[in-house]
């Protein structure tokens, strides 16, 4: 059973109803039993970093996260998720992350051509960096879907696929070890991001 | 590269979608969780529902709608229609939608915006305004395109981005249903000073209007229409391999 993290933030409907359609055992949950028997976990999240990792804090699951991390249950971060396991956040102030991926999130507006639009919100397509589990039902290029003001960096040797977007390369997505990040959104991604999905389903 | 985006708008009374012209007319099409389908199938970059109920029977066959839809089509949904506070929001967010669409309610209550904003995120709080040209002002009409405001459209729209809308769509009440183009004018107009993605809609009849909206006005986003891919006279694959051999960048 994948157990979907629930920690008050975010909307999980589709999230759980694509698990649900690919075939995928899930729950939605915030019980540590739970977390504990499933077999992968996966962290969503919308909204501002510090908040986010404040309600995590509250939701009293960060060691128990740790621990199967180390553990090495696979994990999966997406959107706001994806930071979170990142070393630390520069979204209004430093705030500290999960660290279970080297690197740190700064503000897209930093890295593309002046006159931009941020949040970058829409389609762009992915392109391979190194091998991934995540996309062995993917050839590359194909079109996810993004909303996100804010992008992982000095992250290097992680980044899995980035995407081009105002001149600069944005971490589309990043793992270490058993630890994945997607910032774009699987779960409003077509049939792209239901092969993602079913991908890491599938991960043992 | 960001892709521009294709958008059917599907407006839903009583459990099935509808469609009028300038905003009048209006006439039954067919099931919305059928139609949605199809759009996803033949490459729609995302849907927008409008509920054009008035009665709570109808709202809750809408948000049935609405359900079945999120539980088999996973491109991003919006919702809009009688989104008045936050209790609409939270009552279509749960049903799957993913990002609401504010109109008149925002119009007699600014605040609604930043507050959604807060509790949601920006990138869920999408302003919808309705734009008429009166005495050669481009001005904002509330209530499905019937009462004139006296707001300017421009100054609504960027005072809708400061208070935390995270993007914009921007009908043409002139151009609605008349299928002679985009109102490219006014949509140049009106978002010159604006940095949230721009979904233009109202006037698209046939390829080439998608075309030139994406030429004309580098600042819209995505080309939103509803009764020309409802009644198949622009099929979606084909008007995307005809904007990309064309120059525009879209998601194949």
């Amino acid at each position: 059973m994948i157990a979907v993290i629930d920690y008050g933030v975010g909307n999980l409907f589709s999230l759980a109803a694509s698990l649900k359609y690919i075939g995928a055992d899930s729950a939605v949950t915030s019980s540590p039993n739970k977390i504990e028997d499933s077999s992968a976990i996966i962290l969503p999240g919308v909204g501002a970093f510090a908040d986010a990792y404040k309600k995590l804090e509250h939701s009293g699951l960060i060691p128990l996260l740790k621990r199967q991390a180390a553990a090495g249950k696979p994990i999966l971060g997406i959107c706001l998720g994806m930071q979170l396991l990142f070393e630390r956040s520069f979204e209004y102030g430093e705030h500290a992350g999960l660290g279970f991926i080297g690197g740190e999130v700064l503000p897209i507006a930093g890295m593309v051509n002046g006159g931009v639009k941020v949040p970058h919100m829409g389609w762009n397509s992915l392109i391979f960096r190194q091998k991934s589990p995540l996309f062995k039902y993917l050839s590359g290029g194909e079109y996810v879907y993004f909303v996100h003001s804010y992008a992982a960096t000095n992250c290097e040797k992680s980044v899995t696929a980035v995407c081009t977007y105002g001149g600069a390369e944005l971490t589309a997505s990043a793992e270490s070890g058993n630890v994945f990040g997607t910032q774009f959104h699987p779960e409003k991604s077509g049939a792209a991001g239901l092969k993602i999905l079913r991908a890491f389903s599938e991960l043992k | 590269m960001l892709a521009k985006r294709i958008i059917p708008c599907l407006d839903v009374r009583d459990g099935m979608v509808v469609k009028g012209k300038n905003f009048q007319g209006i006439r039954s099409v067919e099931s919305p969780v059928a139609l949605a389908a199809r759009y996803n199938l033949s490459g729609a970059d995302e849907l927008v529902f409008y509920d054009i109920t008035a009665s709570s029977e109808g709202r809750a066959l809408f948000t049935d709608v609405l359900r079945q839809v999120a539980s088999c089509i996973f491109i991003p949904l919006t919702v809009g229609g009688g989104i008045n506070s936050l209790e609409d929001f939270d009552r279509v967010l749960k049903c799957g939608a993913d990002k609401v669409s504010v109109n008149t309610g925002a119009i007699n209550n600014p605040k609604l915006i930043g507050d959604a904003a807060k509790r949601y995120g920006n990138q869920c709080v999408v302003l919808s305004a309705d734009v008429k040209r009166v005495d050669g002002k481009f001005t904002v009409f509330s209530h499905g395109g019937r009462v004139n405001t006296g707001i300017s459209a421009a100054e609504w729209v960027y005072r809708g981005q400061e208070e935390g809308a995270g993007e914009l769509v921007l009908n043409s009440i002139d151009t609605d249903g008349v299928k002679g183009g985009f109102d490219c004018e006014m949509l140049q107009s009106v978002c010159a000073r604006l940095t949230i993605p721009v979904i233009a809609s109202g006037g698209a009849g046939k390829k080439e209007d998608f075309l030139q909206l994406f030429k004309t006005v580098p600042q819209a986003d995505a080309g939103l229409a509803a009764s020309v891919f409802h009644y198949g006279e622009i099929d979606i694959g084909g008007l995307k391999e005809y904007l990309s051999q064309n120059g525009v960048h879209v998601r194949i």
